[in-house]
């Protein structure tokens, strides 16, 4: 069999993550991480399955770049890019303006000619879209302080590379251009100066169409019904852009982001976005196992030190100028620290910058390769170092809050008989509603932006992890009377639960729960109080919508109620058989079935068989009965 | 010995005086079950099973409350209307409830004059409690004269206690059967089972 038909590679690749992706996730390194080493493994430098050593097996991958791109430049509304515009603009081009200058300064000390010098520190600024959106989104961080500024600067960065493309021609004026393409583009003949306007007439042309083509096209289809056509279309939207950048020399990335953004504010932006979205998945894993399996080990081999020490010195000195740029955008310490380890990396914008600026002879071949090693080696890193940061770095920072209380000395002593972990939509309510009646909460929350937030509306809150030992203490766990554990992360709840069993076990729990199994496992864990929670504002829904059918208001209510009790028992019975799987699917039916009938039963009698006493059938029988007799 | 079930309702016990005390006075007591209606179903969403089954379990059935616009907290009402089911409590087949006691045993704000003719009630309590004397009627039960601590409003703390210890005192002589609950529907005002000389009250 022919090792490198598609289909045989498709298989190799897909069995790859379908490994090493769940193994990865049970070691705790993340889905990231996991198709990295899928991707090292199959790779040229293990197994061989895929691609010769040297050879460019980014090109298919990328397309997972391209499809992230598109979706994240549909995200960019106008209105997103105005209330960011200070960290987008400010942060995001200091960043690129720093980190280029401090790399660019680097490499012409070392030698470099200096518009080779200027190319290499606008490459290496820029930082993995892929990498870090889906490392933050993997972890949660996305909506702390420092996900949204690194969101912010990879923004600006996905933008910058626009004007970098259209500058590399010029900065490598004089040097032939034609030789040793790989490709064939529009552009090979072109001085400079009409390469650059090349570049610009290709984004212009997908600017236009994406304004005045798209929009009619997708009216066209949406006619038709065929809920397939419309993934056909968004798909043939990004190849079709990603095969014009190509054909011109450009990145299809760049198109496809561009497209996104053109797209942003299109009636079927929903549609489109979610049509792409499970092929997006899918293809950043691809895009993943290719960088994986690019690092090439002989290179590395040869020489070892230099490239390690080039990456550690490029993340190095970006992160400085991460930390500083931080620092004066106030980030907070702990926050500031996860915005440099996160954007220390080096980007896939790199891959392409840099096979541009070796085909327009801005930098020589050896040097080409050898950083596209170190780019997919700081890649690979960031995962790792993510883990670091949550395991070592952030744990540190919860330890300041005893610190917090010497600050605020007069209300260490202030003992409340609750203590509330997570104030997010959740917790924030529950806190809400007890202090309405005058109870006192000590409330703890690990997003430190938002306990500065209600540290300005004047709610006392720690920031910290609850799940550790001192800090439960600190907030009074031994004198309170009720725990409520409403955190986002179950496993960060489960954690919490587990504590305050084994060193509080005074303490009252009422805990949140997101999924049916972490129900399950609250109730293995003993907990008594569990609340589910979206299952009341599902009732409440139902209810007014059997009220909007017709049905009294009161009736809705307390068929809401009955289905309430019904649903909670149920899960309690599925809780008891759920680890027998053949028993847990033979319970199941039976509740459901259970439950259809009770519900078929209200259907006809109006009512459930309690609540017979307003209306009961049988007085009128029995009076009936009387008077005949 | 008697079993004694009070199903007690007050809509706002926080605020209340009368019965804050009364309750904790004779709250685990031993052979006195304490129904707390509003605290079990603050929805008003009955267990109407639950409750036929606490009936079942005891003899004597006092309806606890203040005595608000002449008759119960809205929860009573409800009680009524759905434990009190046909072909349980009252019909042909509706036998659950037959030979037991059932009264109410109330508070309220006026002094006892008020409620007489010339008074601003007009009517005696006895004539409010109307609807009560007949469900225990049609439910083929004996209805005890209603236990009335009047002028609530009046009572300073040290009242309050004195009802109390008296209450607990005839919940005790019930319970012990020191009092023949045959006697309650006879009397006036279940109060004075307490002023009988014992030989009379026993059986």
């Amino acid at each position: 069999m022919n090792q490198h038909s598609l289909l045989f590679q498709s298989m190799v690749y897909l069995a790859a993550a379908i490994v090493f992706v769940p193994l990865a996730k049970k070691m705790g390194l993340g889905a990231v991480l996991g198709y990295l080493i899928a991707g090292v493994i199959i790779g040229p430098s293990v197994m061989g399955f895929i691609g010769k050593e040297g050879e460019d097996i980014m090109h298919f991958a990328e397309f997972g770049v391209v499809m992230m791109l598109f979706l994240i430049g549909m995200e960019l509304e106008p209105t997103l890019l105005w209330r960011l515009r200070t960290s987008i603009l400010g942060l995001g081009g200091l960043q690129v303006l720093g980190s280029a200058a401090a790399i660019a300064g680097l490499a012409y000390l070392l030698g470099q000619p200096f518009n080779a010098s200027l190319a290499l520190g606008m490459i290496l600024s820029l930082s993995s879209t892929a990498i870090v959106l889906q490392t933050l989104n993997e972890k949660g961080w996305m909506g702390t302080a420092a996900g949204q500024s690194a969101f912010s600067v990879l923004l600006f960065q996905d933008i910058a590379v626009i004007p970098m493309l259209a500058i590399f021609p010029l900065l490598a004026s004089g040097a032939a251009n034609t030789a040793d393409l790989h490709e064939s583009s529009l552009r090979d003949n072109l001085p400079a100066w009409g390469q650059t306007l090349v570049v610009l007439g290709a984004v212009a042309s997908i600017i236009i169409a994406g304004r005045y083509l798209v929009n009619p096209l997708m009216r066209i289809i949406a006619r038709t019904r065929v809920r397939e056509l419309f993934t056909a279309m968004a798909l043939l939207m990004v190849v079709a852009i990603a095969v014009l950048m190509n054909l011109v020399g450009l990145s299809s990335a760049l198109g496809a982001f561009l497209g996104g953004v053109v797209l942003a504010n299109s009636e079927y932006r929903h549609e489109l976005e979610s049509d792409i979205e499970p092929f997006k998945g899918l293809l950043l894993g691809l895009f993943f196992i290719a960088v994986g399996a690019s690092i090439d080990f002989t290179l590395i081999m040869e020489e070892p030190l230099l490239i390690f020490g080039l990456v550690l010195g490029l993340m190095l000195i970006k992160a400085a100028v991460l930390m500083i740029l931080g620092k004066v955008f106030k980030l907070s310490t702990d926050q500031n620290l996860l915005f440099a380890f996160a954007l220390a990396d080096i980007g896939e914008f790199a891959f392409v910058l840099l096979a541009f600026s070796n085909q327009v002879r801005l930098i020589d071949a050896r040097l080409s390769a050898m950083l596209t090693a170190i780019v997919a080696i700081s890649m690979a890193l960031t995962p790792l170092i993510m883990l670091l940061y949550e395991k070592v770095v952030q744990p540190r920072f919860t330890r300041q809050i005893p610190k917090q209380d010497e600050r605020s000395s007069d209300e260490i002593h202030e003992k409340n008989p609750v203590i509330i972990a997570g104030f997010g939509r959740f917790g924030s309510m529950t806190g809400r509603f007890l202090r309405a009646n005058g109870i006192k909460c000590t409330i703890l929350d690990m997003d430190s932006d938002r306990v500065d937030a209600l540290h300005n509306l004047g709610i006392k809150v720690y920031y910290g992890d609850a799940s550790r030992y001192d800090l439960l203490a600190a907030a009074g766990a031994a004198d309170a009377k009720l725990l409520i554990v409403a955190t986002d992360q179950y496993e960060q709840t489960r954690q919490i639960v587990e504590l305050a069993q084994k060193y509080f076990p005074h303490l009252q729990l009422l805990v949140r729960a997101q999924q049916v199994e972490d129900s399950f496992e609250l109730m293995d864990l003993g907990v008594l109080h569990i609340y589910r929670e979206t299952v009341d504002t599902s009732l409440r829904m139902g209810a007014d919508a059997l009220r909007m059918l017709g049905a009294r208001a009161y009736h809705s209510e307390r068929a809401a109620r009955t289905f309430f009790r019904q649903d909670e028992r149920t899960l309690k019975g599925l809780s008891a058989t759920r680890d027998d799987k053949k028993q847990y699917l033979i319970s199941m039916r039976e509740r459901i079935e259970e439950m259809e009938k009770l519900i078929a039963s209200d259907r006809i009698k109006t009512w459930l068989d309690e609540g017979q006493g307003w209306d009961p059938e049988s007085v009128r029988d029995e009076v009936r009965g009387e008077a005949e007799s | 010995m008697a079993r004694v079930l009070i199903n007690f309702a007050h809509p706002a016990l926080e605020k209340s005086r009368v019965h804050k005390q009364l309750l904790a006075t004779i709250r685990g007591i031993k052979g006195i079950t304490i129904n707390d209606l509003y605290e079990w179903y603050p929805d008003l969403d009955i267990d109407v099973a639950r409750e036929q089954q606490l009936l079942e379990k005891h003899d004597i059935i006092l309806l606890q409350h203040p005595f608000y616009w002449y008759s119960a907290p809205a929860i009573i009402k409800q009680w009524l209307d759905l434990v009190l089911e046909h072909g349980w409590a009252y019909g042909h087949t509706g036998k659950a409830l037959q030979g037991k006691y059932f009264g109410n045993v109330i508070s309220a704000g006026s002094s006892e004059r008020n409620y007489q003719p010339e008074g601003i009630h007009q009517y005696p309590v006895h004539q409010f409690l109307l609807p009560y004397s007949q469900t225990a009627a049609l439910c083929n039960m004996q209805y005890a004269a209603p236990y009335v601590i009047y002028g609530v409003h009046r009572m300073d703390i040290e009242d309050i206690r004195t009802a109390a210890e008296q209450y607990r005192h005839m919940l005790e002589l019930l319970r012990d059967d020191k009092i023949d609950p045959a006697a309650l529907p006879r009397l006036t005002y279940m109060n004075e089972a307490l002023q009988l000389p014992s030989q009379t009250r026993s059986i």
